[in-house]
């Protein structure tokens, strides 16, 4: 159960650790508007060149940047494959009813690239930012939907909440776990319905556990006269920095070379 | 020797940024019937340690043996074996999950593959020796005070009539009365059935009456192991393991140092009682001065 990190996030000291996680949010959406953006080779060298860049930044080691790729190989995989047999065009090779098209080849790779390029960003942002640091990010930077009745701070707290208690109900789940284990209990063994039935036992002192938590902080938030966002202050306030700044012009850089690309680039890949 | 532990060590979350060294190299021999007291500071690892004991947990490096065969060795019955070694977890009562007591505390045998019958004189047994009375057999277990839970859990385990019973710190958050009952009844268990006691605790006044060996475990490591008065000998050391010998310790060495010959390895409050009146009747007979009646001499 250890393996699981929820939000994978790695503490190191790097420079994207430390920029604010509203420039982290907003970069990330620009990367990939850029991703879709982009056109020709020298378009994909100049985001190969920026994602290898902040990779390094980060100081997160690889293994754990490629690591991520892992859950989304699957569709990666028959992505491939549906655009490499399913494009029409000028033929390349066939066999049977398969043929591989010239444009095929074009479209199998672009998909391929922005995929991968696409979780690897993104989970850049999630390595280098805490689950709690992004929700608040998202509460500042959707504050304006405020104006048509969206609850934005009530649904970052409710996100907040839940972050702060998955990893707590992972413990508690593995203690129970273990604690039934102790007691006999195989949840290994057996036919499918004998260890869904098998689960019983860890299920609901797991649920009463979860209940009596939520029980506890919703007496707690009361007795400290919690009442949603109005004229709420937050104890580390995010404020902008000059790096903040540099990176929104590095991003605006960034957009605006993609555009370029667009426009100029030869569409071989 | 019935658990043998050989350089065990175990790091959580092993080649991952949050790994931490929990145990180091621990080497260490239990044998039948013993009643042993294992202290150490909060994180120390002993929650650790004895999940090793039962196969809840795989040694990162080393050996366990119960009764001298390697319990990870392929085909080894774990299941068998956490039938021998019985463990109670820290705050047990979160483990219940049946509609009534005496259906969970046969949780255990049914796994053990006893037949109905069986399991329910079992656990009838249990409950009987944790002192919870046959009326609250059908009662739902969420509906107990958090005392009779924790005697409820702790049935759960004894239903299963291991050999050795580990029990992680069973006393925490019980009142006094609470307390003393429950380790009265583990203190049965092992005078009257012979079963072997690990017995996690906080508390030094409750490992120093009940146990026999002690072990000290700080950092992940075993710093003591030996009875009771040898290891409160070494109180300073265990002050600056954040620990603590047992109060009377303290006031029996003032005591010395002011110039009364008393039992300095006394532990319990009785012990002292005697050992410090035994001392003042010398005193008085020896005849080198006369108070004005000391309190203690009543
Ligand atoms: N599931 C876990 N994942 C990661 N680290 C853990 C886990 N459980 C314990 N640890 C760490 O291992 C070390 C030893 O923990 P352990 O629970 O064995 O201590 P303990 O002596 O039982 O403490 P306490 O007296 O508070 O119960 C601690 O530093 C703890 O933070
Ligand atoms: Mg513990």
């Amino acid at each position: 159960m250890g393996e699981v990190t929820l939000g994978q996030y790695y503490p190191t000291n790097s420079i994207l650790h430390k920029l604010d996680p509203r420039v982290k949010f907003v970069g990330t959406l620009t990367y990939i508007i850029s991703l879709f953006l982009i056109r020709g080779v020298a378009g994909w060298i100049f985001v190969t060149a920026v994602l290898a860049g902040l990779m390094f930044l980060s100081r997160v080691p690889f293994p754990y940047l490629i690591k991520s790729m892992r859950p989304i190989l699957f569709i990666l995989v028959i992505t491939v494959i549906f655009n490499l047999l399913l494009t029409p065009g000028t033929i390349v090779w066939k066999f049977w009813i398969f043929q591989i098209t010239k444009e095929g080849i074009r479209v199998a790779i672009q998909m391929a690239l922005r995929l991968s390029y696409l979780v690897m960003g993104s989970s850049l942002m999630t390595l280098t930012t805490t689950p709690n640091a992004l929700t608040d990010a998202m509460e500042r930077l959707f504050a304006f939907l405020k104006v048509v009745k969206v609850p934005v701070h009530e649904i970052s707290m409710m996100m907040s909440i839940a972050l702060r208690f998955i990893p707590i109900l992972m413990e508690e789940a593995d203690k129970i776990k273990k604690a039934q284990m102790a007691r006999g209990a195989d949840f290994e063994s057996g036919s499918f319905i004998r260890r869904m039935k098998a689960m019983i036992p860890l299920l609901v002192p797991l649920f009463v556990s979860a209940f009596r938590r939520a029980n506890d902080l919703a007496m707690a938030m009361e007795a400290r006269c919690y009442h949603g966002g109005d004229n709420r202050t937050q104890m580390k306030p995010l404020r902008y920095k000059g790096r903040d700044y540099v990176a929104y012009l590095l991003m605006a850089v960034m957009l605006t070379a993609s555009i370029l690309f667009r426009i100029f680039g030869k569409s071989a890949i | 020797m019935l658990i043998e532990l050989k350089d065990v060590s175990y790091t959580y979350g092993k080649d991952t940024v949050y790994e931490v060294n929990a145990l180091n190299h621990i080497n260490l021999g239990i044998d039948e019937g013993e009643f042993i007291g294992i202290i150490g500071h909060t994180g120390s690892g002993k929650s650790t340690l004895i999940q090793h004991l039962n196969g809840l947990i795989k040694p990162t490096s080393g050996q366990i043996l119960f009764d001298g065969s390697d319990i990870w060795e392929d085909g080894y019955n774990l299941r068998e074996l956490r039938t021998h070694v019985g463990l109670v977890f820290q705050y047990p009562e979160n483990q219940l999950f049946e509609t009534d007591v005496i259906t969970d505390v046969m949780f255990g045998p049914k796994n053990k593959g006893l037949s109905k019958d069986q399991c329910e004189e079992r656990a009838k047994e249990a409950l009987k020796q944790v002192g919870i009375p046959e009326n609250f057999y059908k009662v739902s277990p969420f509906d107990l005070s958090g005392g009779q839970k924790r005697r409820v859990a702790m049935a759960g385990v004894l239903a299963m009539d291991p050999q050795v019973l580990i029990l992680d710190e069973p006393t925490a958050g019980l009142d006094p009365a609470g307390r003393d009952e429950i380790l009265g009844q583990i203190k049965y268990l092992h005078d009257k059935r012979g079963i072997t006691i690990i017995l996690v605790s906080h508390s030094m006044e409750d490992v120093a009456v009940y146990a026999k060996r002690l072990l000290v475990i700080n950092d992940g490591r075993i710093a003591f192991d030996g009875s009771p008065k040898q290891v409160f000998t070494h109180y300073r050391e265990l002050e600056q393991m954040g620990l603590a010998a047992p109060q009377v310790t303290y006031i029996m060495h003032r005591l010395h140092e002011k110039g009364l010959t008393v039992d300095l390895t006394a532990t319990t409050v009785e012990e002292a009682r005697r050992s410090i009146l035994l001392a003042l009747s010398m005193k008085k007979s020896g005849g080198t001065e006369e108070g004005g009646g000391s309190p203690w001499v009543k």
